[in-house]
């Protein structure tokens, strides 16, 4: 023993663990360490940014969804114009814009009263006769109800569209920087000019008819010489209508300048004008007809009439055209629809088929080859599933489009993959000592699956479930393509069979849809659609954390 | 062992003709070149042992010799184990085990099993003890059941100590009592053959001791066979002894002879803490 340590003295120096070399390696080992830490933390601060970042435009653009201007109406629901025995058809229309002219007596023409009625939502009758209906002991008294307001006067109130926006876009801004750099914009007892060669073409006056002259050539001439690369600017834009009358005058009181070429300075049109004078140009939204439209509104807004309530529209109307009156009732219908489907098909088939391959299939080829199909079933892009189920549930079977029933079994076809790889850990994860414990008292196969090894992966199962359902909630592609998009203005008629839509879909029309109060209806319906998923997912986190509690 | 030299009988279906007349008098169990393979891997090889009725066989060797094994295809679970195939011929009660026309449910139900460690089903103590009569119908009502209940948990000698909390899960127990409770599970369906596959491995020294007075207790009704790593246990408990070693049974006889006068080299160096 003695021997070989000495030998392995001489061999080689017994490491010195205090050297400078040493040290410098226990130092880097330690920055690597850091820097490893360091890494990940950037990874999830980035992941947080992000995450935090989509919440935070979603919840910005769509909290102005959950509330909607109403005007409160005071409507003398009258008998002669409603009939008892058949509220519903009555001319609520001419009720409505009846009552809610009265708020503007002064109004009397027609054309201003066709303006003023641009206010209300085109929606608001329906909401006038929906409560008649409801209450249709209140015919005959006077009433007060609320009814939306249009989308832009909505949207106006939430201070999500501008009064005025700019009336020039940038670049041409920019363009009108370098003529004032140049120095040719003047600005000259109050109106802006710019200052041009203009040749007094003599070609151009008819026999020196100095009042028949073509005044406008001879500016458009003088442009096209001056600013020969402002190809996007005509003078048509630049210059005032009057630019030609203003030369004219100016020629007539100097006949002399015929055939000279002046400094002539013209005067600009109206927004050029007013960025040479105050440095910015404003104009009117062209979402509102005139400055009346204002006045009008800001009278109702000081009259107090105006009120800002929570949007249940939101979860109690279908959809609509109107954004002020779209809702998610439907789409929360044919959500459910489909996955009530899904899971009825999906459960049984999933926990069956996984308590098929892991308890009872035979090791070999077939059943391996089923195994990794499996694995790569839940990797295909959900639209090839809704292909599927267009030329396989529509095209083969003749089922109805739209339908949630189809909806369902697509989707059910993505979720099968997620619960049986589901089933499948959670059956491995029963302790074989339970089994044993089992068939050692004589159980059969069947008993010692249905009571003992089931109930307990129950919980594994029920997380896979809900996590699949989640998924199959948020898919969007599969349902568009056997067009379970459709338009669901009343959730009456819904069923397994009848035309529907979904959350998602509901998303992606609202989203293509121009009006301005879609764009929030749009995010307040994700915010809807993921605090769905949080909860099927908190549910899942949930029941998973009982099944540890068990063991 | 002169066993070997016996005729081999088949019996399929009359079991009752063939009751095995062995020097060992009325045998409980019968096995005959039973060989075990898992996979391509021999396990077990021609073992051919007795064991009388009414009395503790212990079966004892270093691990992997394969008395687990044997212990395994007395009541075939084996068969649970998938690639483990079963040759020679077991008899219980001069039934071939393996006749086809032999329910293997009904054979689990006949021989008992008693696990390493504790495993009770995460249920209360009632439910646990009343599975097994209830998947095998032997209780002919609610009061028959809990008297099975009742009877089993006295005969496991647990009775005392969860009289009050028999509604309350099995897993609550201390180790020792879940054992306990194991084998009151394992009687309550009235076996005939008790298989213990080191059932106080798990245990301390106090809970070992209740157990083997246990063991004591139930031989007088019970053919019991246990598989154990402690050679003092062993010989506390059980009046025959059989030595495995790598796959092969070297020895069987009584007890004291086994422990005081064996005849193979290998039993005796086992038992003298050479090896294993």
């Amino acid at each position: 023993m003695s021997d070989t340590t000495a030998q392995g003295g001489e061999l080689s120096s017994p490491h010195d663990w205090g050297s400078a070399a040493a040290k410098r390696r226990v130092r880097r080992r330690y920055a690597a360490d850091r820097r490893l830490q360091a890494y990940g933390l950037g990874a999830i601060g980035l992941a947080v940014l992000l995450l935090g970042v989509l919440f935070a435009s979603l919840i910005f653009s769509g909290y102005v969804a959950f509330t909607t201007t109403k005007v409160a109406l005071n409507i003398y629901l009258d008998p002669s114009l409603i009939d008892s025995s058949n509220p519903g058809a009555a001319n609520y229309r001419k009720l409505t814009r009846g009552a809610f002219f009265a708020y503007f007596p002064d109004v009397t023409s027609a054309s201003e009263k066709r303006e003023l009625g641009k206010i209300l939502s085109s929606g608001a009758p329906y909401v006038v006769r929906d409560y008649v209906v409801e209450h249709p002991d209140e015919i005959g008294k006077e009433v007060k109800i609320y009814v939306p307001l249009s989308d832009p006067y909505d949207q106006l109130n939430k201070g999500v569209i501008p009064r005025e926006i700019d009336a020039l876009t940038s670049d041409r801004i920019a363009l009108f920087k370098i003529l004032t750099k140049r120095g040719v914009i003047h600005v000259d007892a109050g109106k802006g000019t710019v200052l041009v060669d203009v040749y007094v073409n003599p070609g151009d006056i008819p026999d020196g008819n100095l009042e028949a002259g073509d005044y406008q050539r001879m500016v458009a001439e003088a442009f096209r010489a001056f600013f020969p690369h402002a190809l996007t600017l005509t003078y048509e834009e630049l210059l005032a209508e009057d630019a030609a009358e203003a030369l004219k005058a100016h020629v007539i009181a100097n006949p002399g300048d015929v055939g000279k070429t002046i400094q002539f300075k013209v005067p600009l049109s109206a927004h050029y004008d007013s960025l040479a004078r105050t440095g910015e140009a404003k104009m009117r939204n062209p979402r509102f007809a005139s400055a009346r439209d204002f006045e009008w509104f800001d009278s109702l807004k000081e009259r107090g009439v105006l009120s800002s309530p929570f949007t249940w529209e939101l979860f109690v109307n279908s959809d609509s055209r109107f954004p002020e009156l779209a809702g998610l009732a439907g789409a929360l219908t044919g959500s459910f629809f489909a996955l009530l489907v899904c899971f009825l098909l999906s459960f049984p088939v999933g926990i069956a088929t996984a308590l098929y391959l892991e308890e009872f299939a035979p090791k070999n080829r077939f059943s391996q080859l089923i195994e990794v199909n499996i694995n790569n079933l839940a990797a295909v892009p959900s639209v090839v599933f809704g292909l599927l189920g267009l030329a396989v549930f529509l095209n083969i079977f003749g089922l109805p489009r739209s339908a949630p029933l189809v909806g369902g079994m697509v989707l059910s076809l993505m979720t099968l993959p997620t619960i049986i790889v589901a089933t499948r850990a959670a059956l491995k994860a029963v302790p074989p000592s339970i089994r044993e414990a089992a068939y050692g008292v004589g159980a059969s196969k069947h008993q010692v699956m249905m009571h003992h090894v089931l109930p307990l992966a129950m919980p594994g199962i029920l997380t896979g479930t809900i996590i699949g359902l989640a998924q199959a909630l948020g898919e969007t592609a599969p349902l568009l393509l056997i067009g379970m998009n459709a338009f669901i203005p009343s959730i009456e008629n819904m069923g397994l069979l009848q035309p529907a839509t979904a959350l998602p879909t509901q998303i992606f029309s609202w989203a293509d849809s121009p009006e301005r109060g879609f764009v929030s209806r749009t995010s307040a319906a994700i915010l809807v659609l993921l605090a769905f998923l949080v909860t099927m997912n908190a549910i899942a986190v949930y029941v998973r954390q009982r099944i540890e509690r068990k063991w | 062992m002169n066993e070997q030299s016996r005729p081999f009988e088949m019996s399929i279906g009359d079991s009752g003709q063939v009751a095995s007349d062995t020097s060992t008098g009325a045998s409980k169990v019968t096995s005959r070149n039973v060989c075990v393979f898992y996979g391509d891997k021999q396990a077990l090889f021609d073992v051919n042992l007795d064991i009388p009725d009414r009395s503790v066989m212990s079966l004892i060797g270093p691990s992997g010799c394969g008395k687990s094994t044997f212990l395994r295809s007395l009541n075939r679970m084996n068969d649970t184990i998938p690639g483990c195939r079963v040759t020679g011929e077991i008899k219980v009660d001069g039934r071939d085990i393996h006749d086809p026309e032999l329910d293997v449910v009904e054979l689990r139900g006949r021989v008992g099993m008693v696990f390493q460690k504790p495993n009770p089903f995460p249920k209360s103590i009632f439910d646990n003890i009343a599975y097994g009569p209830r998947i095998h119908g032997l209780a002919r009502s609610k009061s028959h059941l809990e008297e099975i209940v009742i009877t089993s948990l006295e005969k496991a000698g647990l009775l005392g100590e969860v009289k009050d909390r028999i509604h309350e899960p099995g897993t609550g127990l201390s180790g020792g009592q879940q054992q306990r409770l194991c084998i009151a599970r394992a009687i309550a369906v009235n076996p005939e053959l008790i298989l213990m596959d080191e059932p106080c491995s798990a245990l301390d020294p106090i809970a070992t001791a209740k157990i083997e007075e246990l063991i004591d207790e139930l031989k007088k009704n019970y053919c019991i066979i246990i598989v154990t790593h402690s050679m003092q246990q062993a010989a506390r408990v059980s009046q025959r002894t059989a030595f495995f070693h790598l796959g092969i049974l070297v020895e069987e006889g009584p007890t004291a002879e086994i422990f005081t006068n064996p005849k193979d080299k290998r039993t005796q160096d086992y038992i003298t803490g050479r090896f294993g």
